[in-house]
């Protein structure tokens, strides 16, 4: 389980999260939504131990993220960062394997060859698994990099916005290979999204941030709603049910 | 070391062999400090000379001079003085140049920064060496510019064993290194302990500036120029090959430069100018062409 205790975070003096307390228990995917610089990042970076806190405390599984060895929590926490710059000369492969470190430290045994071909295939980049990261588009990049994310192995993967620079076929099959997951392996996945209706599909359960306070939190069916999304982004959202889910018209 | 010799064999021989170790040892300190440095800072341009490392060597050395005079400063122990330096070069690394590392999303601010940092030293030495009388002067000279000639016997020993122990530590931290690359956030989620990571290895990189600025005198493209080679000719980014091929590279630069500009141009180019040539060059033309160089 992530926890959350009145977690208090500052970028550059500015207060960004206030006092926010959250259980995120084992298993299923959790989305957190909310209009720009409401601290969905932050609030992600934080439980990724990437941003200090200025109060409060996070624990996975027991574990103070900012406390506890970083190298044993990288074997049940992985993340996968915003920031999609990756330098150097490296093959799609090799960068997957890097998401096997904190396992073998650098020499990769059989076991974790098979996973990395595994991770591969599931995100359908063993096609492309020899080509180098900076001759890829980047939606191709972004699937990479979900994959090392993936290749991880850890019970809870966190990450940010992973849908930016992909095309609407791929956006789809990466949340249905999220949701895959999550069903097959009891994964726990925390997933920050701009779409709300990728969030209303394949979420069980959806946080809404907004000004770095919880405004709502709770299954699809009680956030993705008029009311709550107006308070949410500041304007009305049409929400019709199509096939069960709710589907928010916002470009109407 | 048989290349065009003459006289008295033993006596040639310990020269050589003194001054080819001192090479070797420049060379490896001067790739090793380069590629980490690169690595952490996660850019292809910018080493610790460009940053301005050699010239805050400089002027310790200009204020040694300034504070003790000429003659003080001459009558100093080489040794001890190497390992004040040493030590005070690795703190005035974390101090100064680690804080700068925390903007290197934004390289341009980095390296003004370095430049900026740079400018200030190289104008603090050139300050304390208007007030210094002209002997005092002729001292500073002597440390302050590059010689492959002239190289600093007594600080063979000590410098060695440094650029060992830092090519060690460097070969053992090959696989961090290449997770370093990945960039901070992502190197944290794979559990690398970056504060204290990045402290060690900026630590190492202001050891080896020292080691190297002290034996032959600041050289400020010379570990550009290798390192830019060795990623061409390794062709992939990962520091086992890397660490290998940047070492022998810039051995055989130095090494082979001194052989070919010693030998058989008769001293007439010295090889400090013609390697800050060729890397000049290269630093130019990697501004220009960027990534597909």
């Amino acid at each position: 389980m992530i926890s959350l205790e009145t977690v208090s975070v500052s970028l550059s003096g500015t207060p960004v999260l206030h006092d926010i307390s959250l259980d995120l228990p084992r298993g299923g995917i959790t989305a957190v939504i909310g209009p720009n610089g409401a601290g969905k990042s932050t609030l992600v970076s934080a439980i990724a131990r990437l941003t200090p806190l200025r109060s409060g405390r996070i624990c996975v599984d027991g574990l103070d993220v900012f406390r506890a060895p970083t190298r044993n929590l990288a074997k049940i926490l992985a993340v996968m960062p915003q920031d999609n710059a990756v330098a150097g000369r490296l093959r799609v492969g090799e960068l997957v394997q890097f998401g096997r470190f904190p396992h073998h430290q650098g020499r990769p045994t059989q076991t974790d060859v098979a996973l990395v071909e595994a991770a591969l295939r599931t995100f359908d980049l063993w096609d492309i698994h020899d080509r180098f990261i900076d001759t890829l588009s980047g939606g191709q990049r972004q699937r990479a990099r979900a994959a090392m994310c993936y290749a991880q192995g850890t019970d809870y993967m966190l990450l940010d916005e992973p849908l930016n620079n992909l095309d609407i076929y791929y956006a789809r099959e990466l949340m249905r290979t999220l949701r895959q997951v999550a069903d097959t392996t009891g994964r726990s996945i925390v997933i920050v999204l701009h779409d709300l209706n990728h969030a209303a599909v394949h979420a069980d359960r959806i946080i809404a941030l907004r000004d770095g306070r919880v405004v709502a939190d709770g299954p699809a069916a009680e956030v993705i709603r008029p009311d709550v999304l107006d308070a949410v982004f500041g304007f009305p959202i049409r929400v019709e049910t199509i096939s069960g889910k709710p589907i928010s018209l916002h470009f109407l | 070391m048989t290349v065009n010799l003459r006289g008295d064999l033993w006596f040639a021989m310990e020269l050589r062999s003194v001054r080819l170790l001192a090479l070797m040892q420049v060379a490896v300190s001067v790739a090793l400090s380069t590629l980490v440095f690169q690595t952490i800072t996660g850019n292809h341009i910018l080493t610790p000379s460009i940053m301005g490392m050699d010239a805050l060597y400089i002027l310790i050395q200009t204020s040694l001079v300034f504070a003790l005079g000429g003659l003080g400063y001459a009558g100093l122990n080489a040794q001890s003085k190497f390992g004040v330096e040493v030590v005070l070069m690795a703190a005035l690394a974390w101090g100064l140049f680690l804080p700068l590392l925390r903007y290197s999303h934004a390289l341009v601010l980095v390296l003004l920064g370095g430049i900026v940092l740079g400018v200030l030293f190289r104008s603090l030495s050139s300050l304390l060496a208007r007030l210094i009388d002209p002997n005092d002067f002729a001292v500073v000279q002597s440390v302050s510019y590059a010689d492959f000639n002239t190289v600093n016997g007594e600080l063979l020993l000590p410098g060695l064993a440094l650029t060992l122990v830092a090519l060690i530590v460097s070969w053992r931290a090959r696989h961090r290194l290449d997770i370093v690359l990945l960039g901070m956030p992502t190197a944290i989620g794979l559990g690398i302990d970056w504060p204290v990571l990045a402290v060690g290895l900026m630590l190492m990189v202001g050891t080896l500036v020292a080691v190297s600025t002290a034996m032959v005198g600041p050289v400020t493209f010379l570990g550009l120029l290798v390192v830019a080679l060795s990623r061409r000719i390794v062709g992939s980014d990962r520091h086992g090959p890397l660490i290998i091929g940047s070492v022998l590279v810039s051995i055989i630069l130095l090494v082979g430069g001194q052989t070919l500009v010693g030998s058989y141009l008769g001293n007439a180019l010295p090889l400090g100018v013609v390697i800050e040539f060729a890397g000049g060059i290269a630093f130019v033309l990697m501004l220009f062409y960027g990534r597909r160089l």
